[in-house]
């Protein structure tokens, strides 16, 4: 799996999640809460569409790593890679 | 009474299987048009059932919708409704002011069913329970709703009372208003009953669900063929006010309320008490100061149950037994049991009866049960009055809570 899979997976689920924004013109490396009206209860979304779709598990301590398109790259493709 | 201890209806939000604002729903009643369906439940297969199709987006974001109840909507589509209706000045409304009461039968139990069978998906493994499933059936979810949505901080909370529960939102309404505690009421029921399977099984288990081969004849309170309950959605918020608020902003005032009775049988969980449900009219009737006979309109609570129906006649063939100008009709035959949000909702298909002194019609009655036989009852087509001064109004629900209010024509 590339990364662009990973940026495709991740705007899908956000899509599902948050079905008013506008996600075409989404930068990557920004922070999504700054870019999108995300709370924490839309980032356990993310979590739990993950662990769902793709039984990917993100523990508490690494939800960090969502917080930019950019970030959940990094940290998501070694996992996908595993599976 | 004190003008400020008179308390008046000044908007009406609502949705039914038959209508989405008063004046469709109301036609609809008059027209004879019920809308029962045939609907797919989870592990049942179909049942009837009443289903409202207003639209949800027409107040909510698609984000709010997912992540909400079918009960937050329709309380959301109702408040709106109601509040656009009262033509109050919204903008300037102290919210801190405003009062949120939600009559509901029950909530949760769609969300449970739900998230039991998304873990069944995975083995009931429970991690992958929602995190929405608590602010989703805490009970005072469908109040919560609305407050989020409109931005009102003063009181939210629903009131839990079975059947009887539409009634009592709005008498809760008239409580608070009247203890000064708020200045604006949004208050009556809602339901999203219909979107659990547990409902329709047990009214089955019991032997109390409406079945028939052609929908629209399945409630059928009063008639011989009765066989149970047709459950429906639904919703119904009125806007209150103190009548001195009311006339100082020349709002519409549809009428006001000038009675309430609240019981409870205290005997079976079930079975409906005939003496309780005619002490609670008594009650309704005293707090208003009028007597039977001062009574044009009564809405029957009937819910096309065999003893139910009965017994609730038998309630009104005591009060009313020497009332020669007292007419009797039933809502749900034309829209089934909206349970949370009946009494509020079949309380407003009645509401316009004092501007058009017609009483609408207790469709499908083709073989009229003797022991449901009422002086006056409006059977098939509805009936011209001279005029429609007062409406009583019942509800009652399990555990035997009984609910009535009492509605008076405002003369300006």
């Amino acid at each position: 799996m590339k990364a662009e899979d990973i940026k495709k997976i991740i705007l899908n689920i956000i899509s599902e999640i948050a079905p008013d924004e506008d996600l075409s013109n989404i930068k990557e490396e920004v922070r999504l809460r700054d870019q999108l009206a995300l709370d924490s209860m839309d980032f356990l979304d993310i979590v739990m569409e993950l662990r769902k779709k793709y039984g990917i598990e993100v523990p508490e301590g690494d939800y960090i790593h969502l917080a930019s398109l950019e970030s959940c790259i990094k940290y998501l493709l070694p996992k996908f890679n595993r599976t | 009474m004190d003008l400020n201890d008179r308390i008046v209806i000044t908007g009406i939000g609502l949705t039914a299987p038959n209508g989405n604002n008063l004046s469709e729903y109301r036609k609809n009643l008059l027209d004879g048009k019920a809308n029962i369906q045939r609907i797919e439940t989870r592990y049942m297969g179909p049942v009837l059932a009443g289903v409202c199709n207003f639209d949800p987006l027409r107040y909510q974001t698609k984000k709010e919708i997912r992540n909400g109840t079918r009960a937050g909507s329709i309380g959301i589509y109702c408040a709106h409704e109601a509040i656009r209706d009262s033509g109050v000045d919204w903008q300037g409304i102290d919210r801190s002011r405003v009062g949120i009461y939600e009559g509901i039968t029950e909530h949760g139990n769609v969300e449970t069913e739900n998230e039991i069978y998304n873990i069944s998906q995975f083995n009931y493994d429970t991690k992958y329970w929602s995190h929405h499933h608590n602010p989703r059936t805490v009970a005072n979810n469908p109040a919560g709703e609305v407050s989020i949505n409109l931005k009102i901080t003063g009181p939210h909370y629903t009131i839990g009372a079975a059947c009887a529960a539409g009634n009592a939102g709005l008498i809760h309404g008239v409580q608070m208003l009247r203890l000064k505690e708020i200045d604006f009421a949004l208050a009556g029921g809602v339901s999203e009953s219909i979107h659990t399977f547990g409902i329709f099984a047990a009214f089955r288990s019991q032997g109390a669900l409406g079945e028939h081969n052609e929908p629209n004849k399945a409630s059928r309170p009063f008639d011989t063929a009765r066989n149970g309950i047709v459950v429906s959605e639904g919703g119904c918020i009125y806007t209150l006010e103190r009548l001195e608020d009311a006339l100082k902003r020349k709002a519409k005032i549809y009428g006001e309320i000038v009675g309430y009775g609240l019981n409870s049988d205290a005997t079976d969980t079930v079975l409906p008490n005939p003496e309780r449900q005619a002490e609670c009219i008594q009650l309704a009737l005293k707090k208003a100061g009028l007597h039977p006979k001062d009574i044009h309109l009564v809405n029957t609570h009937a819910t096309s149950t065999n003893q139910g129906d009965i017994q609730e006649c038998e309630a009104l063939r005591q009060i009313f037994k020497d009332c020669p100008h007292t007419y009797f009709n039933n809502t749900k035959s034309f829209i089934g049991h909206a349970m949370g949000a009946a009494g509020a909702l079949e309380l407003a298909g009645n509401l316009p009866s004092f501007e058009d002194a017609t009483i609408h019609a207790t469709i499908n009655v083709d073989n009229l049960d003797p022991a449901c036989e009422l002086n006056n009852l409006v059977i098939n087509k509805p009936l011209k009055v001279n005029n429609v001064d007062t409406i009583l109004n019942n509800s009652f629900g399990m555990l035997g809570i009984n609910s009535v209010v009492i509605i008076k024509k405002y003369i300006y």
